[in-house]
């Protein structure tokens, strides 16, 4: 079985992702092949200024900076979504189907995804399981440094999970909200001092 | 003119350190791995056992591969021990610093160091004061190296608390959990440093990463079960697991203070300690 693979139960998602993804519910299982393009805080500021430099209609966007020798994927596991946050919008906008990152996105994207796309995490510190996974096919934005460029992978079904659908689904404010009130009741906390 | 003595340490610290970060960034320690396989085998949630199941299968992966397991290869700290036969000089830090250098290109590390303000990145993981080097009196000359990511390190804590808030301790470390959520990439390790001045707890903290996880006494199994019991799971995607392991360290402090440090660490607690060839 190839690394990652859990039996072949998830849906196997290709890019460009058309409107299968909105079927998609918070927590499900799905595997994700095809065309994808890194972007990291650098590089979505830079598309901001000069525009997508790919085809952005069913694109899928991945928040990672991998470490790259001569032209190969060393490792290229996923980073922290939330700083692109306010950085998201465009894109979605322009017809992008699915982010991929760790750790969720703020409320604002989750309102931008309603209807038009997806948000798919993988498993945080994966680099390796995610690099062989994946062959560098390009880039754009090369002088922003290795950690930022926008690099053109192909990926082979990648194993992701929902972490937020296309109904305002999202598995990891549910989560918050669960750890908050099992907080609370532990240490008999009658009002919010928590920010 | 340099002491020809010091010469032979600088570049046999810089072997060892080279030797340290290799084995730390690519293999996991066992007593971490094991933590990671009983939390896999114990986990009743099914997406928490996924993401259990995708990180034992890239610790798998790097061994194979011979890379390292995150791409956030981290910041080096460093801790020295120093037998009486060898001086306390400079040559200790700059064998230190080459042998960073030399893993950042050897490898590969990703540079990580940049100038806190004009982020200009160094390019080789050295900068001002950075890596951070402890050193410690001992018998033998070993150097050990946590390299440490960003993700968990950014949402460490410390808290001046009053002494009459000692039971409040585990309230204060499972909050820092609960504000953390899957940010710092679940399941954690927490150091603990409770006692001494402001910045020894912080210290305290970083050390007690080092200890082995498979052992918790009681009043760490009781810091350990408040925070599993927050659910906020593997990558915050909820389930039983977590935090792997809490380690305390303690030190004396001034009867009018209890500051109490946590500094988060990934599941990818990478450590290795090397003896300085001589």
């Amino acid at each position: 079985m190839p690394p990652g693979d859990r039996g072949g139960e998830a849906l196997n998602l290709k890019t460009p992702l058309g409107d299968e993804v909105l079927d998609l519910r918070a927590g499900d299982t799905v595997t994700l092949s095809g065309t994808i393009y890194t972007a990291r805080d650098e590089a979505h500021l830079r598309m901001m200024e000069e525009g997508i430099p790919f085809d952005p209609e069913g694109a899928a966007v991945y928040h990672c900076g991998p470490v790259v020798q001569d032209g190969r994927l060393v490792v290229a596991g996923p980073t922290t979504s939330a700083r692109m946050n306010r950085l998201t919008e465009f894109l979605i906008d322009a017809g992008v189907h699915a982010l991929i990152g760790k750790g969720g996105m703020g409320q604002e994207v989750v309102e931008q995804l309603r209807g038009r796309a997806v948000y798919l995490a993988l498993t945080g510190g994966c680099a390796a399981l995610a690099a062989a996974r994946m062959r560098l096919s390009g880039v754009y934005f090369e002088d922003l440094g290795m950690a930022e460029a926008v690099w053109v992978i192909e990926a082979d079904r990648l194993p992701l999970t929902v972490g937020i659908d296309a109904h305002g689904g999202d598995l990891f404010r549910a989560v918050r909200e669960k750890a908050k009130t099992q907080f609370h009741q532990r240490f008999n906390i009658k009002q919010d001092t928590v920010s | 003119m340099v002491n020809p003595a010091d010469t032979t340490v600088l570049g046999a610290l810089a072997d060892a350190t080279e030797r340290a970060l290799r084995e730390a960034e690519i293999q996991l320690p066992p007593d971490v791995l094991a933590a990671l396989q009983r939390a896999a085998a114990a986990e009743r949630d099914a997406i928490a056992r996924q993401e259990l199941g995708n990180i034992l299968e890239n610790i798998a992966l790097a061994g194979e591969r011979q890379v390292p397991i995150c791409q956030d290869t981290g910041v080096p700290v460093v801790y020295i021990t120093l037998p009486p036969d060898v001086p306390f000089s400079p040559a200790l830090f700059e064998g230190v610093r080459e042998g960073v250098r030399r893993a950042t290109a050897t490898i590969p590390l990703r540079p990580n160091v940049v100038d806190p303000l004009t982020r200009k990145n160094t390019n080789d993981n050295t900068g001002a004061g950075m890596p951070a080097v402890h050193v410690t009196p001992g018998d033998r000359f070993t150097v050990t190296v946590l390299p440490k990511g960003a993700g968990s390190e950014n949402v460490s804590r410390i808290g001046m608390l009053l002494p009459s808030q000692a039971a409040e301790i585990p309230r204060f470390v499972a909050e820092t959990m609960l504000l953390a959520g899957g940010k710092p990439c679940p399941p954690v390790i927490l150091g603990v440093g409770i006692g001494g001045t402001f910045d020894v707890a912080a210290a305290l903290a970083k050390e007690a990463l080092l200890l082995p996880v498979d052992t918790m006494d009681n009043f760490e199994a009781e810091l350990c079960d408040a925070v599993n019991a927050l659910g906020i799971g593997p990558m915050g995607l909820g389930g039983d697991t977590t935090a792997l392991s809490v380690k305390v360290k303690r030190a004396g402090c001034h009867t009018a203070s209890l500051p109490v440090a946590v500094n988060v660490q990934c599941w990818a607690c990478r450590r290795a300690t090397v003896e300085v060839k001589r």
